[in-house]
């Protein structure tokens, strides 16, 4: 699965008989000097990965040691155990409390229902400005363009108190006072990221390679607009829609800041959230904050592995075309 | 370019009172199309382009979340942003973080992919080795590389020590002058998966012709390269440039868990600032006015990435 790539394989010319020998010994020098640079560089890409590994079935105490043990002397899955709160040790119980669990089943939440929504709103906003033709369709083209123009970093402040400020929610009164509004809430993580200008805009390119007689052909079958989207469009765009999908779950489930702003109590809390709190207030189970370091990036390396393919070609592809 | 070209020709309708009431009867048609772009509207109007005007009032309001007065306090926010010694700080902070960590990356990033895009057994393997850092979430990359920095028993003094580069442990984070250092050195280890992804990309695309012909000149590998292969990387680096730059002027997870912008805010970037400003001493008048001054620092980068995005297509 691995080796699966986009990037094909360039096939060499076979040299020419008379100069084999010379060409032999040149592309070998070559293969040398290219593996010579790659391997050792390729594992000290990989090696923080594989200490975090070891560290995450190491003892507390073993994970200070010094020199370090990249092989646990005393491998354990005690960390593991208080992680998902398995097992009747005093130990466990009294760990598991710190809840980390929930922080995994708020991220997987949070994390698929954006997906979902994006694919949803992106493609039928991407269909519409592709396929239809209707009065001021270039103005609120060009309008969510420029919302690209606007990084999360800016909007964050006043997204914060737009989130505080929900009329009718959290406590609040219909003039959007008196409560907390959506803060602390799932709605709070999802609302801002349902849809995004970038996917939009992708999935649009991709659909106008769409013939247009294929949709005319549904029209005159009496298809409904909604349903030349769904049957006819989205089947036909299921590449854009996986390298999409792909994006926005990662992002999801990375995004960080945003969470830390509106996110008050530990039952909201995401992944990402949940660990760097952890680090921050410099507390002292290290064993499990390892093992849930790589229980979070256990779903990137799993979608990576099954979609690599789309993943590959969606970022070399993504506005680009050298 | 020519996508906006194509639909303004589109809309030759006629001018006038004839032309509103053929709009209006166009739009009662196509009215299911409105329908489809509602979602995404109201998204995009209330988080973002209200979200905009709202922060542009709030610069010029002392607005704390504390205190239910929220005084007009005209432009002293932007006085006290020029002559504030922190906003400065963080602002040399990013553009070191930022004229550091881009090149090197991309420089890299370079390296790999001219060096993997040949026929190597196991190419598929290394490739994904380089890309791993990429794939995990970056909370998680910042905890593990605290630890590989920590002075006391992190990973890089315990192998500089044992080869006598070193003779005395270094405070990799809470040194002032190895801080940044160590946060873009990790920066770079993240990000050069990404710039070889788009590199290698940009390899294959070249004509393999091109090079058949330099060889028959007698071009030697570095003249190949330096008249080749640059060359024709050029829409690969320039949309690189423009991305990379965007993401390093964004930075703020790495710095929250790693340094809080310590030491003496020699870390301090203009996002963790405004985080600061807003969540932590409640100024969000103030932090809406550094948000802005970011936003106007990354406005013509955003609008080249529009540009680049536009022109290239799936």
């Amino acid at each position: 699965m691995v080796s699966a790539t986009v990037v094909e394989e360039r096939v060499e010319a076979p040299p020419a008989p008379a100069k084999r020998s010379w060409h032999f010994t040149s592309s070998t020098a070559k293969k040398v000097f290219a593996y010579g640079i790659l391997v050792p560089g390729a594992c000290l890409f990989v090696a923080p990965f594989v200490w975090l590994i070891s560290a995450s079935f190491q003892h507390v105490g073993d994970i200070f040691s010094w020199p370090p043990q990249w092989i646990p002397k005393n491998p354990t899955v005690e960390a593991y155990k208080v992680f998902f709160g398995i097992g009747a040790s005093e130990d466990v119980q009294n760990r598991a409390a710190e809840g980390v669990t929930r922080w995994f089943l708020n991220s997987a939440f949070v994390a698929t229902t954006i997906t979902v929504l994006q694919l949803l709103f992106n493609s039928m906003a991407a269909y519409v400005f592709a396929k239809r033709r209707f009065p001021g369709r270039n103005l609120i083209f060009l309008a969510f363009l420029s919302t690209m123009m606007v990084p999360p970093q800016v909007s964050l402040i006043p997204n914060y108190l737009i989130m505080k400020h929900i009329p009718l929610f959290g406590g609040n009164d219909i003039l959007g006072l008196g409560g907390h509004g959506m803060l602390d809430s799932y709605y709070g993580l999802i609302l801002p990221n349902a849809a995004a200008a970038f996917g939009i805009f992708l999935l649009r390119q991709y659909m106008q390679s769409i013939p247009d007689e294929l949709l005319d052909a549904a029209r005159i079958d009496g298809a409904s607009e909604f349903k030349i989207f769904w049957r006819v469009v989205l089947p036909l765009c299921r590449p854009a829609l996986a390298a999409m999908a792909i994006f926005t779950f990662t992002y999801a489930w990375e995004d960080f800041l945003w969470p830390l702003i509106i996110i008050s109590s530990p039952n909201h809390q995401t992944a990402p959230l949940g660990l760097a709190l952890f680090v921050v207030k410099n507390r002292t189970s290290w064993d499990v904050l390892m093992a849930g370091s790589v229980i979070a990036t256990l779903p990137m390396v799993v979608v990576f592995a099954v979609f690599q393919r789309h993943f590959i070609r969606g970022i070399s592809l993504t506005g680009l075309k050298a | 370019m020519s996508v906006a070209a194509n639909a303004v020709t589109e809309q030759a309708v006629p001018r006038g009172a004839r032309g509103l009431r053929h709009n209006l009867r166009q739009m009662r048609r196509e009215w299911s199309a409105y329908a489809f772009l509602s979602p995404a509207v109201i998204v995009f109007s209330l988080f973002t382009a209200f979200s905009l005007l709202f922060l542009l009032y709030m610069t010029f309001h002392e607005w704390s979340i504390i205190q239910p007065q929220k005084p007009y306090v005209g432009l002293d926010n932007y006085k006290d942003l020029i002559h504030d010694e922190r906003f400065k700080r963080s602002v040399i902070n990013t553009f070191y973080y930022t004229g550091a960590q881009v090149p090197l990356t991309m420089l890299v990033g370079l390296g790999v992919a001219l060096l993997l895009n040949q026929p190597l057994r196991g190419r598929g393997i290394l490739r994904t080795m380089f890309f791993l850092p990429n794939i995990t979430p970056l909370v998680v990359v910042a905890i593990v590389w605290k630890w590989l920095y920590n002075g006391d028993y992190g990973l890089f003094n315990y192998y500089l020590l044992k080869t006598h580069l070193i003779h005395d442990p270094l405070l990799w984070l809470s040194d002032k002058n190895l801080a940044m250092p160590a946060v873009v050195l990790m920066a770079v280890w993240n990000g050069v998966g990404f710039a070889m992804v788009v590199y290698l990309a940009g390899l294959q695309s070249i004509p393999e012709e091109l090079y058949e012909a330099a060889k028959v000149d007698g071009a030697g590998w570095f003249q190949r390269l330096r008249s080749i292969t640059l060359p024709m990387l050029r829409p690969s680096t320039i949309f690189l440039v423009v991305i990379e730059i965007i993401f390093s002027f964004q930075v703020f997870t790495q710095i929250f868990v790693m340094t809080s912008g310590g030491p003496v805010d020699r870390t301090t970037t203009v996002v963790y600032y405004i985080y600061e400003s807003a969540f932590k001493f409640f100024e969000m008048g103030y932090a809406s006015t550094v948000a802005f001054a970011l936003f106007l620092m990354l406005l013509v980068f955003t609008a080249l990435q529009i540009r680049i995005q536009r022109r290239g297509a799936w």
